[in-house]
């Protein structure tokens, strides 16, 4: 098994090279590319059975809309109660002030074990490498996540971090990490044996992270959703709970719950609402609350009005269990905590000369903007993205020329139905040699298709003539 | 320091939105899906999330429980809901939430239940021990008939919210599908949810 040494991703990031490896495993990904399906088909089940599906799609995209043009009062307003409630609420400006003042919420208080729930911002800030460079043990407690994080791997996805392992794989790693009998491949008996390993360092941790799905302003509460209880024994054992939150996570009323909790589950892994949806106000009885805001790129985000939309993701994962490409090139060829549609229009805000091959993993389908609970115009943002990179000559000079003549072409009539006749005298003789030559991305895996006998113009002519005659 | 980032935060938040047009917020109240026979769907949705539902006498509760082998050969008891002869583990006895690591049994009130998706709030309100809720092995909440609500929209018209510390709505057993999308009931919470519907004396 490969145990990279760590987490980290690497400095330049292109999609094509990450996914090779991937791609070139043909099993695997019919494997991968069906079992995300089969979740999508969950989803389409799920949210089927709303009739007001489109209604309340609507109204959360509104609500999120609405929050973000007003972000900053909403978050004075939830400081203030949650301050009210007993908790302590602390803003970070970026990953290293967030990991800086968990840190030092744990160190001043002599923590070396510290148990965590899933949370795409701490795994986007990093936290875990930060803490236990300061030798705090960091254990996460989603059994997905635990599985990734004993082999020190990244999340391949938002919601099923692990989706791109075998059960097999997973009996491996038992055996080597938690000194699990050899062979085992059941997932009941797997998950059993994590349970007892999971309820050990719950019991012994000393203080429990979680992320945060919703922050409600008018309350000064916040809702974690998970499927495991792992949020809830996490903080209800250790005195000290910290909560870390991106600034877009918050919502106005108590009400708008009901739409968002709705709209989540169903959207995320088929189901009707997570096994647990809890809502925490104040710290409990004895015990310590501290809320990170974290800002980290946001408020950039927020301000460029073309891609603002992007922030009102509930982190669902709907759009990579749609995306075709995410199916076939798994979530690690990305390079990003957050891979998919929605990754590919975030990381470029970070940093665009890194992650500028992400918008062009795509089909521009449409599909993830058509499972997106709250509306992100998911493939009208990779494409703005495309054009954006090409204007800071952060596209390949190969992909940019043939983008031009493309262009040239398409707009000219003449010159398309030229190139047109062209082609399909010319593409049947092709040699397949040249027609899959290395150097053309396109063809290595592809068959050519035959040549239609005749144009749709000569085909659509034709039948508007035979139907002129029979009138 | 804090304070600055603070400030610094909002700033950027502020200064991202100056140019930004209002956007309202959508005042429309929703009233979301209906069912025609509410405890049949509440029912239902318990199952396919992997718990069961029975519906009892408000008096019966006892022996419609022991009609679970989970609570016929539970030890350790613990119960919310008074009135239960086979609870046996006192509160007072549990100083640290660690000490309800061996629980059995854990018997809730839920405040109410909600048909679309078989959900039951349970709220924490002077007991600080929630950590039972989640360590024990098995676990049942009861709900009287009269408080089964359509969806969430309605749910959340009744509750209220910031009085409790913690609530949490439970949607059957703790469960994952982490490995291979396999569905597993008994993750690291209770093994199995046994939601009680009850219906006082006519």
């Amino acid at each position: 098994m490969e145990h990279p040494e760590h987490v980290k991703h690497p400095e330049h990031v292109e999609h094509p090279d990450r996914a090779a490896a991937f791609v070139a495993n043909g099993e695997r990904l019919q494997w991968h590319d069906k079992s995300l399906w089969f979740v999508r088909e969950k989803r389409d089940r799920a949210s089927g059975v709303i009739p007001e599906w489109e209604e309340l799609r609507a109204l959360a995209a509104g609500i999120k809309a609405h929050t973000l043009s007003r972000l900053a009062d909403y978050l004075e307003a939830f400081e203030a109660k949650a301050t009210a409630l007993g908790a302590h609420v602390h803003f970070a400006r970026d990953a290293e002030e967030h990991n800086r003042i968990v840190h030092e919420l744990l160190a001043r208080r002599g923590i070396t074990r510290v148990v965590k729930s899933k949370s795409m911002l701490t795994e986007q800030c990093g936290l875990n490498h930060h803490l236990e460079a300061h030798g705090i043990e960091v254990i996460d407690t989603d059994l997905g996540e635990r599985i990734v994080q004993l082999r020190h791997e990244p999340p391949s996805h938002i919601v099923m971090p692990a989706i791109h392992l075998k059960k097999e794989e997973i009996g491996d790693l038992f055996h080597d990490a938690l000194g699990g009998a050899q062979g085992i491949s059941d997932p009941k008996a797997l998950t059993e044996m994590a349970r007892g390993h999971l309820r050990d360092k719950l019991l012994g941790a000393q203080a429990g992270i979680t992320g945060v799905n919703f922050a409600v302003a008018e309350t000064g509460g916040f809702v974690v959703c998970t499927n495991e209880g792992n949020a809830d024994l996490g903080t209800a054992l250790p005195r000290l709970h910290i909560a870390c939150m991106g600034v877009e996570k918050i919502i106005p009323r108590a009400k708008d719950l009901g739409v968002f909790l709705r709209l989540l589950a169903r959207s995320a892994t088929g189901q009707p609402v997570t096994a647990y949806s809890s809502h925490f106000h104040g710290p409990r009885q004895g015990g310590e609350l501290h809320i990170v805001i974290v800002d980290h790129g946001r408020s950039t985000i927020l301000g460029r009005e073309h891609y603002r939309r992007t922030l009102q993701c509930i982190r669902c994962g709907a759009c990579m269990n749609t995306c075709p490409v995410y199916r076939r090139s798994g979530g690690h060829s990305y390079g990003v905590t957050v891979p998919g549609p929605l990754g590919a229009v975030l990381a470029p805000h970070v940093d665009p000369a890194k992650h500028r091959s992400l918008p062009f993993a795509s089909t521009l389908c449409g599909s993830c903007t058509d499972v997106c609970p709250v509306k992100i115009d998911l493939h009208e943002q990779l494409l703005l993205w495309r054009g954006d990179l090409g204007r800071q000559k952060l596209v390949p000079l190969k992909k940019r020329m043939a983008s031009r003549v493309a262009g040239w072409i398409l707009v000219r009539t003449w010159a398309y139905l030229l190139l047109g006749s062209i082609a399909r005298w010319f593409i049947p003789k092709l040699p397949k040699a040249l027609a899959q030559h290395r150097w053309n991305d396109w063809g290595r895996q592809r068959e050519l298709p035959p040549a239609p006998k005749e144009t749709f113009r000569e085909l659509y002519a034709k039948r508007r003539r035979t139907s002129g005659k029979a009138k | 320091m804090s304070d600055r980032s603070r400030d610094h935060v909002l700033r950027s938040l502020r200064a991202a939105t100056a140019g930004m047009t209002p956007v309202a917020l959508p005042e429309r109240s929703f009233t979301g899906v209906r069912f025609a026979d509410v405890e049949a769907q509440f029912a239902k949705s318990v199952a396919e999330v992997g718990g069961r539902c029975i519906f009892a006498e408000d008096a019966a509760l006892e022996s419609t429980l022991l009609q679970l082998p989970a609570y016929a050969a539970a030890k350790r008891v613990l119960s919310r809901v008074p009135g239960l002869a086979r609870a046996n583990v006192e509160r007072a006895e549990l100083r640290a939430p660690r000490e309800t690591w061996n629980i059995d049994f854990c018997v809730l009130p839920g405040e109410l239940g909600v048909a679309e998706n078989g959900a039951v709030w349970v709220v924490e309100a002077g007991f600080s021990h929630r950590a039972a809720w989640f360590l024990a092995e098995h676990m049942a909440l009861v709900v009287p008939a009269r408080k089964l609500v359509h969806n969430m929209h309605e749910a959340y018209e009744r509750i209220e919210l910031g009085s409790a510390g913690f609530a949490t709505f439970v949607s059957g057993p703790s469960k994952t599908a982490d490995i291979e999308q396999s569905l597993v009931i008994g993750a690291q919470g209770p093994r199995s949810c046994t939601v009680l519907v009850t219906r006082g004396p006519a």
